[in-house]
């Protein structure tokens, strides 16, 4: 019997496609009040005056309130990553009370009868703003002269952080070839589908929270520590979420707000945001400038790579602001070797909404860096950019690798993944339909891309978070019950929104228990159900969350079979454990063996027990992993570029992925086709673009392009299997694989259909107008254009305003 | 306050509402139909759609009060004698569906989108679906799932299936 690797439907999936569903906005509570908030309309003004009177007086309205209000007892929103220690945290109310400071930043809210009146009653309430500067460009704010975020903090520099490893110098010095570049990592916006939303309900002192969160445990341990009330009088559940991507994984202050506003009215109070409202204020994603060069010698091999990145933290830090750009510094590297390499990250603060953890979380960054730069390398030697990798990643047979970060690579097999990649590519044939157009001057070209990639997962090691700075703790927990009749309750301390735990957990148990798949139920989610654990992210949950199942697994047997050897009247030693039964070794025939069901029942009554053994069948473990994982993968792309209209077209894609042992191949698919939708995405269509004035003008989705299946093409994927060697399963993690590996290959590939002509780069996202500009550019002519500034993404309703508006103030 | 009269997944409502009722909140708040959920504000999403006199609409862009007089199917509507609807189905077998918020609105789209195209090609699915967003699957598992279903769909004994 083996569940493992199995490619099972999920049992996730009755609820969800018949509307059965349990969204945190389909709540109703007895006594229910909606929320609504007043925000910013400004990217950085001082509050004069808020006048709330006329608000109250609305009809169904229950109370208004305004930052000063909550003053004193909102506290301040966690950060629990200074990167640095010197780091500059400011002070960052749930509600401005004095000045805001990015445009979204809740200043009022109104509780009403229903969400309409709610809304309604914002228009009354009457708020006076002093206008201050925005500062909205990172090179700019780090300027002597710059107008100040945080005015108290004297400076627009959050912290710098310097890594380095190996004699940099020397590395470049006299170096045959040096490759120097600026790549610009857009700001983008989540867009997990459902929005976010809370509820919050008082009984007494103590306080039951629903958030579409993807970290319950998280969020009740900062609600306690920002609040002050207990951490056992409050309650987290997150109930069906609808993705998050890191988005939710936050502690937002209209979570904190929602539990001080059950606390003062006594009533339950729910919120549900808007998508537009959403955009300004869930926290955005990557933004960073890298400032990257490369070393290397006549024949590609690498000598040092300097990186120097501005990373953008918006107006405040939030849970992981400061951290997420420094998740870059071990990563930057690659699957090469080198023989020096530095990492600078300067955090700048800015009047823009704060950036925090999205799908990957600095890792597509830094993967985009040194494969973008290994193109280049190849480029400026007129070497195939696959052979310049060879000639310097870290060979099969070198694993374990230290790399020159300080990271041990525990195993991975690049040659065989590339391999397989490139026969499903048709590489050659590509390469020379590329010649062929290249040849006829096609108005469409041909590009290739590559990226070869790996990334650090199983967030993480608590000790190699404690050497980063983080405050987190990076265990998982699980507990396995064996209930009375046999069947199973599995409890995790992983909190899925759409990752199929439910699945993948029960028959990482079936497995290891011998049991049916049916018989085990896996419970998340809430704090009183699964107290401990540290949620889902990071792609930690199967490489830490789904071994500590295993390995509760594994103690459950342990205990079982103590029991079994009692009612069987064997040694323990002479018990063998197969497909769910106890049988003496070498015995046949009834009353020598025992099925783990009859265990359990004779563990419930406990009539006829061993000595010295607790009548339970419960065990508990805790995973904390030794080390990172390590997957990897060589993704192609093969891209149409339309040189006339500046039209990319993915003709085909190749995901070739090694994330070690496979759990269910039904669900890693998914998650890689999902993953690569989104990097695609960043390749080609998704900014959040703000004007000179600091306003978002992609506040709604008819603005910030997020792909429709019409934008996508079909993707071609495959695996490679190296087991991780860092846990018992083998695995190490696929949720962030696609999205990390896919932006470079699409650039790479936009890029390398246009080099003929010139073109070094392109800006992401990589639209129609900017690959044309590109062009011209390369040509020699001055491209013209409404403003001739730099366009932005998107082009729909906001951007144009923005266009219209900017600089106006 | 104008008084509708709907029929909503077979049962018959009869409510006054506010004139500016957007659909969906009259499906969610007043009905408890829970099962359509809110993805955008702009119509862009496609996540609260549902069939209106079996055709897809977006129903937070369509008013309570246009309703009235009108038959419409959420998804808690779907299927018959409690087994799933053949999209349904596909969807769970073709796993196309990780968070499942789009899932609702996706699946009664691609039921609109067979009745107008039985026999919709991969490029046809993926332009018919322009309207609707998901962030988790990147659509592959979404357009395996139509093709699927319309397999299905075109067989005899299952061609009465649909609403």
């Amino acid at each position: 019997m083996t569940e493992v690797g199995k490619a099972r439907l999920r049992s996730e999936d009755a609820r969800l496609i018949t509307g059965r569903t349990q969204w945190t906005d389909n709540l109703q509570l007895p006594g229910l009040c909606h929320v609504a908030f007043l925000r910013s309309p400004y990217a950085h003004a001082r509050i004069t005056r808020v006048d709330v009177e006329a608000a109250k007086s609305r009809p169904g309205v229950l109370a208004v309130f305004s930052g000063q209000d909550f003053a004193d007892e909102q506290g301040s929103l966690p950060c629990a990553w200074p990167v640095t220690e010197d780091i500059l945290i400011p002070d960052h109310p749930p509600m401005a009370v004095a000045e805001v400071r990015y445009v979204g930043e809740p200043v009022a809210c109104v509780v009403a009868r229903d969400r309409y009146a709610a809304i309604d009653a914002l228009e009354d309430i009457d708020v006076d703003y002093q206008p201050l500067p925005a500062v909205t460009d990172m090179e700019q704010a780090l300027r002597q002269s710059s107008d100040l975020v945080h005015g108290d903090l004297g400076t627009n520099q959050c912290y710098r952080l310097v890594v380095e490893s190996g004699d940099v110098d020397a590395a470049f010095r006299d170096a045959p070839v040096t490759v120097e570049r600026r790549y610009m990592q857009q700001r983008l916006i989540p867009t997990a589908m459902e929005p976010r939303a809370v509820v919050c309900q008082p009984d007494g002192d103590e306080f039951t929270m629903w958030s579409a969160t993807q970290v319950p445990h998280i969020l009740r341990l900062m609600l306690a520590s920002v609040t002050g009330i207990g951490e056992h009088r409050i309650r987290v559940i997150a109930p069906d979420v609808g993705g998050g991507f890191g988005s939710k994984l936050q502690v937002y202050g209209e979570e904190v707000l929602l539990l001080l506003l059950a606390k003062r009215l006594g009533r339950p109070v729910k919120w549900t945001e808007s998508r537009s409202e959403g955009n300004m204020t869930v926290h955005h994603g990557r933004d960073q400038i890298q400032r990257l060069t490369m070393a290397a010698e006549a024949d590609g091999r690498i000598r040092g790579f300097k990186v120097d990145i501005l990373s953008d933290m918006g107006a405040y830090l939030m849970l992981l602001t400061p951290g997420i750009a420094t998740l870059g510094a071990p990563m930057f590297n690659g699957i090469y070797k080198m023989d020096a390499y530095s990492f600078t990250c300067t955090g700048v603060f800015t009047t823009k909404t704060p950036t925090d953890a999205y799908r990957g979380a600095g890792r597509p960054e830094a993967t985009f860096g040194v494969e973008r730069m290994m193109d280049e390398l190849a480029a400026e030697l007129g070497l195939d950019p696959l052979e310049v990798r060879r000639r310097n990643w870290i060979k099969h047979e070198e694993f374990p690798y230290t790399t020159i970060t300080g990271l041990t690579y525990d195993s991975g097999n690049y040659e065989a993944a590339t391999d397989k990649a490139l026969a499903l590519f048709e590489y050659d044939k590509l390469r020379a339909e590329q010649a062929d157009r290249r040849e006829r001057r096609d108005t469409v070209q041909l590009g290739i891309g590559v990226s070869t990639y790996t990334e650090m997962c199983g967030l993480a090691p608590s000790r190699a978070l404690a050497q980063v700075r983080s405050a987190a703790g990076g265990w998982e927990h699980a507990t396995v019950r064996v209930l009375g009749t046999g069947k199973v309750e599995v409890v995790t301390g992983t909190s899925p929104h759409g990752q199929g735990h439910d699945t993948a957990w029960a028959q990482i148990t079936a497995d290891a228990l011998g049991v049916p798949f049916e018989d085990v139920k896996v419970l998340h989610g809430d704090t009183l159900i699964a107290p401990r654990g540290w949620d889902t992210y990071g792609s930690r949950s199967l490489t830490i969350g789904g071994i500590a199942v295993h390995n509760a697994c594994q103690k459950v047997v342990e205990k079982a079979r103590k029991v079994a050897a009692h009612l069987l009247e064997a040694a323990e030693t002479d018990l063998d454990y197969a497909n769910g039964s106890f049988s003496v070794r070498g015995v046949g025939g009834d009353g020598a063996s025992m099925t783990l069901a009859e265990v359990a029942g004779a563990t419930l009554s406990a009539h006829d027990f061993p000595e010295g053994v607790e009548p339970s069948l419960d065990s508990d473990a805790t995973f904390d992993p030794e080390n990172f994982s390590f997957p990897h993968g060589t993704h192609l792309c093969a891209a149409e570029v339309d040189t006339e209209t500046g039209f990319v077209k993915i003709r085909s894609y190749v995901a070739v992925d090694d994330i070690g042992s496979v759990v269910n191949p039904l669900i890693v698919d998914g998650q890689v086709h999902g993953g690569l939708a989104q990097g695609i995405a960043q390749a080609l269509y998704e900014e959040a673009v703000y004007d000179a004035d600091g306003n978002l003008t992609t506040t709604t989705m008819a603005d910030y392009l997020v792909p429709s299946a019409a934008d996508l093409p079909a993707f071609v994927t495959d695996r490679t299997e190296t087991p991780a060697t860092s846990n018992p399963l083998g695995v190490k993690g696929v949720g962030e694989a696609g999205t990390i590996a896919s932006t470079p290959a699409v650039v790479n590939a936009i890029v390398d259909a246009l080099r003929q002509h010139g073109v070094r780069d392109v800006q992401m996202p990589c639209t129609p107008e900017r690959v044309w500009r590109a062009l011209r550019e390369a040509f020699g002519e001055e491209p013209e254009g409404p403003g001739g500034a730099q366009p932005g993404a998107g082009g729909g309703l906001g951007s144009a305003q923005g266009d219209q508006e900017g600089g106006q103030g | 306050m104008p008084r509708i009269r709907v029929e909503v997944d077979g049962v018959t409502y009869e409510d006054d509402v506010e004139p500016r009722l957007l659909l969906v909140h009259y499906l969610r708040d007043r009905l408890g139909k829970v099962g359509t959920p809110i993805g955008c504000d702009t119509t862009n999403c496609g996540a609260c759609t549902v069939l209106f006199d079996g055709m897809s609409v977006k129903s937070c862009s369509v008013l309570a009060v246009q309703a009235d007089g009108r038959g419409i199917t959420t998804v808690e509507g779907l299927g018959t004698d409690g087994t799933n609807h053949p999209m349904q189905r596909a969807f769970h077998e073709e796993h196309a569906l990780q968070c499942g918020f789009c899932t609702p609105g996706m699946i009664l789209a691609s039921i609109d989108l067979l009745r107008e195209n039985a026999d919709p090609s991969e490029e046809e699915i993926r332009e018919g679906l322009e309207g609707n967003l998901c962030r988790c699957t990147g659509y592959q598992n979404i357009v395996r799932a139509v093709r699927k279903a319309a397999d299905e769909m075109r067989q005899p004994a299952q061609s009465e299936v649909a609403p």
